[in-house]
């Protein structure tokens, strides 16, 4: 029997972006982006599509892959079927406040899951880059009632059976779980494929499903998010680095250690 | 009881101790309570709690909840979801507050989708809003490039507070409180992730998260070579050894020594980067260094921005004189040499 795996996808700011680039709109409370900085898919998703495709490497699988927002560029998100993804859903609705309230995306996507149906495995990656919530997966299990494993480093699945190598503080933990199961990918996994040319040009024939809110029978009325940002601004740093010069790396070494003994930290 | 509710921190034990990063959020939640003008709750779930149980009251909470079960012993997510859950509809606190540990992380965004309530994750200031007395919650964004400030408009208002940002307040042996025990009943199979084994990672030489000094290694070191050197430099300073998530990434040394937001957060008294660039994702686990020493060839490089002393250069240059300095470095005498009369 296929194995049906749907992957969550976020299209975040470049986390790469320069500081000198990176500018608040105080009035708005939003990050305003130079246009010479296209946006990307979440890093750690990439991460969990490919922990989907490595799973469809060994088996009989179908990749979904899942996004919410308020706009997408399709051309971004794209780069997912060109992984390999075999499908693309793109919930997207000017109606959806990209919130700062984790609470209101888990409920959209737990709503388009239902939507899709027939699924065995949700894989999401650990975190998102622009608001480091890694909440969206927790709360997403607890809509589905599922059973959740974060933090993968491997994923293997047979026998209506998930098991996971995760990293932990003391070394490596395997823990294992029923299928159906929602599983957090972490960096660990190693890095995500490259698309091929060939598939490039395959993904780019291919359409997106995109849905509206009507679509999932949500009313926009419970998406009102219930964390108030109140401020986004760039923290201060208020203190000038020493740089240490000298004649040769000796001279240099020394002089540092001891500014270091006068600050009786060493 | 005042009308705001109690203010609720959910601490953590491990073998029937408090762990430290519960003293911290006591002395988190105590600021608020007494901000509220309401009473500081502490709750713990394990097994033999009766020494944490006190613990948590000499760290300075009113009263300690506690769910002390066999079942609880070791941590599993569900159970621990599940006596939580119980433990806050039981005490129907207006403040919640738990630590962003490794179990907290995983546990705290579920409880607050159980109690129908939106949380503040990973804050590094929590502070009750003099108007509206409801909980405002200050958590770095975009990568620490900027900071958010929250107002919890719920009840349980709730966050979680990153671990070592606030310091346990001194303990008192006389402070006196209420020890509550707490009633859940849970059954074992509620337990759908199972744990099949742990294989641990032997640690040589000092841990990272307690270590006074700690060296550590980016993607200037260019290969795995490089931390070579900088493991002599480590010996010679008796400090732990760490590597950005670029170096980690890419293979060079392994995960568990990993520094950032995604990997360890280190507060030595100082730290010496070599080869790190100072992504925020970086900054985030280093930030509470109380010197940074930054070697870098690129003078612009971020890491500039957070450090005291910078030296830059070709550390391939610098490094066998950095390491001759350290073994120079006559250590200090410890325990200090009394003068004989």
């Amino acid at each position: 029997m296929s194995l049906h795996i749907v992957v969550t996808a976020k299209q975040v700011i470049d986390p790469e972006i320069p500081k000198s680039a990176f500018k608040i709109d105080p009035t708005s409370k939003r990050v305003v982006v130079p246009s010479s900085f296209p946006p990307v898919v979440n890093g750690f998703d990439e991460h969990a599509v490919e922990a989907a495709l490595r799973i469809k490497d060994t088996q009989e699988a179908k990749v979904t892959v899942l996004g919410v927002g308020k706009t997408f560029s399709i051309d971004v998100m794209r780069k997912l079927l060109a992984m390999g993804a075999d499908e693309l859903v793109l919930v997207q609705d000017a109606a959806i406040d990209e919130s700062i309230d984790s609470r209101v995306t888990a409920q959209l996507l737990s709503a388009a899951i239902k939507k899709i149906g027939g699924f065995d495995l949700i894989l999401c990656g650990r975190q998102a880059s622009d608001w480091d919530n890694a909440q969206v997966p927790l709360i997403l299990t607890e809509a589905l009632a599922l059973p959740c494993i974060t933090l993968a480093k491997k994923i293997e699945v047979g026998n209506g059976t998930v098991t996971i190598e995760r990293v932990v503080p003391e070394g490596l933990e395997v823990v294992e779980t029923p299928l159906p199961a929602l599983v957090t990918v972490s960096n660990e996994l190693g890095l995500p494929r490259y698309p091929t040319m060939r598939a490039i040009m395959a993904a780019n024939r291919k359409r997106p499903s995109i849905w509206k809110l009507s679509d999932l029978s949500v009313d926009p009325a419970t998406l009102q998010p219930s964390l108030r940002l109140v401020d986004l601004f760039v923290p201060v740093q208020d203190h000038a680095c020493e740089f240490i010069d000298g004649g040769d790396e000796r001279e240099i070494a020394h002089k540092l250690f001891q500014k270091l003994r006068e600050t009786r930290l060493i | 009881m005042a009308d705001a509710g109690e203010v609720l921190v959910l601490g953590e034990c491990l073998e029937g101790q408090l762990m430290p990063t519960t003293g911290e959020i006591i002395a988190a939640g105590r600021q608020l309570a007494d901000d509220l003008d309401t009473t500081l709750g502490c709750g713990l779930l394990g097994h033999g709690l009766e020494h944490a149980a006190e613990a948590a009251l000499r760290h300075g909470a009113d009263r300690s909840y506690v769910v002390d079960q066999a079942l609880l012993a070791r941590f599993q997510t569900e159970l621990y979801l599940e006596a939580l859950t119980r433990l806050c509809r039981a005490v129907s606190p207006g403040v919640l507050l738990m630590a962003r540990t490794q179990s907290g992380r995983d546990l705290a965004p579920r409880l607050a989708a159980r109690l129908g309530v939106s949380l503040a994750q990973d804050c590094l200031e929590v502070k009750i809003d003099p108007s509206t007395k409801h909980l405002l919650a200050t958590r770095p964004v975009y990568g620490g490039n900027a900071m958010a400030t929250l107002l919890c408009l719920q009840t349980p208002q709730f966050a979680t507070v990153r671990p070592k940002v606030y310091s346990p307040l001194s303990t008192q042996d006389a402070r006196q409180g209420e020890v509550v025990p707490v009633p859940v009943e849970l059954d074992p199979a509620m337990a759908r992730t199972k744990v099949v084994s742990v294989a641990k990672e032997e640690i040589e030489g000092v841990k990272l998260e307690d270590a006074r000094i700690v060296v550590s290694g980016g993607r200037g070191l260019g290969g795995p070579e490089g931390f070579r050197p900088l493991q002599e430099l480590a010996n010679a300073l008796g400090a732990g050894i760490g590597a950005s998530r670029a170096a980690v990434d890419s293979g060079w040394v392994p995960y568990s020594w990993q520094i950032g937001l995604t990997g360890k957060t280190i507060t030595p008294d100082v730290y010496i980067t070599v080869g790190i660039s100072g992504a925020s994702q970086h900054i985030a686990g280093c930030s509470g260094a109380k010197c940074i020493v930054a070697i870098n060839k690129d003078r612009e490089a971020n890491i500039f921005r957070y450090a005291r002393y910078g030296i830059v250069g070709d550390w391939q240059k610098l490094i066998g004189a950095i390491i001759e300095a350290a073994e120079a470095w006559d250590k200090p005498v410890d325990p200090p040499q009394i003068p004989t009369p």
